[in-house]
């Protein structure tokens, strides 16, 4: 089939800087966000997702410019979340020049938010993202529930059924963060990955933990994800887009070199 | 200075094409705009779409952007439909319970599967990310483009033109389908090319450069 795995550099962005922590926490500065999404840009990434963990209203405020300054400079997609609750949140965010809007504790609130606004502006704007973590004990069959406020409240909704729910509410793409792999470089978390793959008929982008280039193959090829996200290997210069799109080809995957 | 419009008719981001436009050519005048006289001024128009087709073709409708595409055809002028701006101009779509569309070109606008797979992996609707063009003809517009080129496609619903000598490019997901349509001066393409990185830029780039003629 021809239609290329997408790599998707993420940018969380706090007041105007690019960062990256370890579980939500001890967070390093990786730069300006306009400067970061050209340089992926350049290097051919697929898209570009670009979180706010800012929670003050000036932060706010950046971000909006900041949107509208990567949007002139960058011509691949980029997805916007963070503090997304409102259709007029998503309009801000679209005429700032986002093509996408990623949704998350605003669904939980409220899931009639996402049925109205992939109504409004299209199914093909709208990304819920899930936070999972697994919450079986081992030897269980696996279960993984949905968490918010960067993984310290559970939510006691299951992961799998929400997606099929949000799917079935009109969300046009998934972006999966397992948050007990985020920034620990182990891997994504395969087994939710896959069986929420399974479970919908939309696109998954697979995020968290990646820390090597095997784990964006395992993503695709055992987790089933279209696409896969990975902020820290990149902003570090670990790895390049290139080479990442290389290692995924040698590997018999589909990319856009 | 060429100046280029951009319709508005009140629907999804048009300012993602503008800027693109601002990029690969500094010295356009891009106007995005929804005033037929201003459109009617420029030297060429682009008509852009994100958004459900029934409201996107009720609005077009509602703001007379019909009479606008057929002066503009008439003219000579360049004319680009994009994505719901190529949609638009069929007969008819499957989406939103059936919608009648402004009947420029003979064909329909139909549904991906929900169940298609290719190779033994499952298809995904929407159609998001990355596919390959090929071009059918040789076109202005394709200049520079090397064939099979990857473009940005999301969609759900995809042509199915009527008349073969009008396509000008094709792509397949589980269905071969027309991703772009070539009649005198106009040229319609289901992908982003505002989206679609240095090929997209490329065909932005030819479109600033094309006088509208084969």
């Amino acid at each position: 089939m021809a239609l290329a795995k997408r790599i998707i550099p993420c940018l969380d962005v706090e007041n105007g800087r690019v960062v990256k922590g370890v579980q939500f926490l001890d967070i390093r500065d990786a730069g300006d966000p306009v400067e970061v999404a050209k340089r992926y840009n350049e290097q051919g990434a697929d898209e570009i997702t670009f979180l706010d963990i800012t929670a003050t209203h000036e932060g706010r405020d950046t971000m909006v410019h900041t949107v509208e300054k990567m949007a002139s400079q960058v011509f691949i997609p980029l997805t916007v979340g963070g503090g997304i609750r409102s259709c007029d949140d998503i309009r801000t965010m679209l005429n700032a020049g986002a093509d996408k809007v990623s949704i998350n504790s605003a669904a939980i609130t409220n899931p009639e938010f996402v049925r109205q606004a992939s109504e409004r502006f299209g199914s093909q704007c709208i990304v819920v993202a899930i936070d999972a973590k697994k919450v079986s004990a081992p030897g269980e069959t696996n279960r993984w529930e949905i968490f918010t406020h960067g993984g310290r409240k559970p939510t006691g909704i299951d992961a799998v059924a929400w997606a099929v729910k949000m799917a079935e509410y009109g969300a046009g793409e998934i972006l999966l963060t397992s948050m007990d792999q985020d920034g620990v470089k182990n891997g994504y978390d395969l087994g939710v990955t896959k069986a929420i793959a399974d479970a919908v008929n939309i696109p998954i982008i697979a995020s968290g933990g990646v820390g090597n280039l095997q784990h964006l193959v395992d993503g695709v090829k055992l987790g089933g994800a279209d696409a896969v996200l990975a902020a820290s290997i990149f902003h570090f210069g670990e790895y390049t887009v290139p080479q990442a799109k290389q290692f995924m080809r040698e590997q018999g995957i589909e990319v856009r070199l | 200075m060429s100046t280029v419009a951009v319709i508005d008719y009140g629907m999804g981001n048009l300012h993602s094409v503008a800027k693109a436009l601002e990029h690969v050519q500094p010295n356009v005048e891009v106007r995005v705009t929804s005033d037929p006289a201003i459109i009617a001024d420029s030297d060429r128009v682009i008509l852009p779409g994100v958004g459900a087709i029934r409201d996107c073709v009720a609005q077009m409708l509602a703001q007379g952007v019909d009479q606008e595409v057929a002066d503009t055809l008439a003219s000579g002028k360049p004319f680009l439909g994009i994505c719901v701006g190529y949609q638009a101009l069929m007969q008819f779509s499957e989406e939103n319970q059936g919608t009648q569309c402004l009947g420029v070109y003979p064909g329909q606008v139909k549904q991906f599967a929900d169940a298609m797979t290719e190779d033994g992996e499952r298809l995904k609707v929407p159609h998001m990310g990355w596919n390959k063009v090929s071009q059918t003809i040789d076109h202005p517009l394709w200049q520079g483009i090397a064939d099979n080129s990857r473009f940005y496609f999301v969609h759900s619903y995809y042509v199915a033109a009527e008349n073969p000598a009008q396509v000008a490019g094709r792509c397949r997901y589980g269905v071969d389908f027309d991703v772009a349509l070539s009649e005198k001066n106009s040229f319609c393409v289901q992908f982003h090319p505002e989206k679609s990185h240095t090929a997209g830029l490329q065909l932005l780039t030819n479109f600033l450069h094309w006088d509208g003629k084969l």
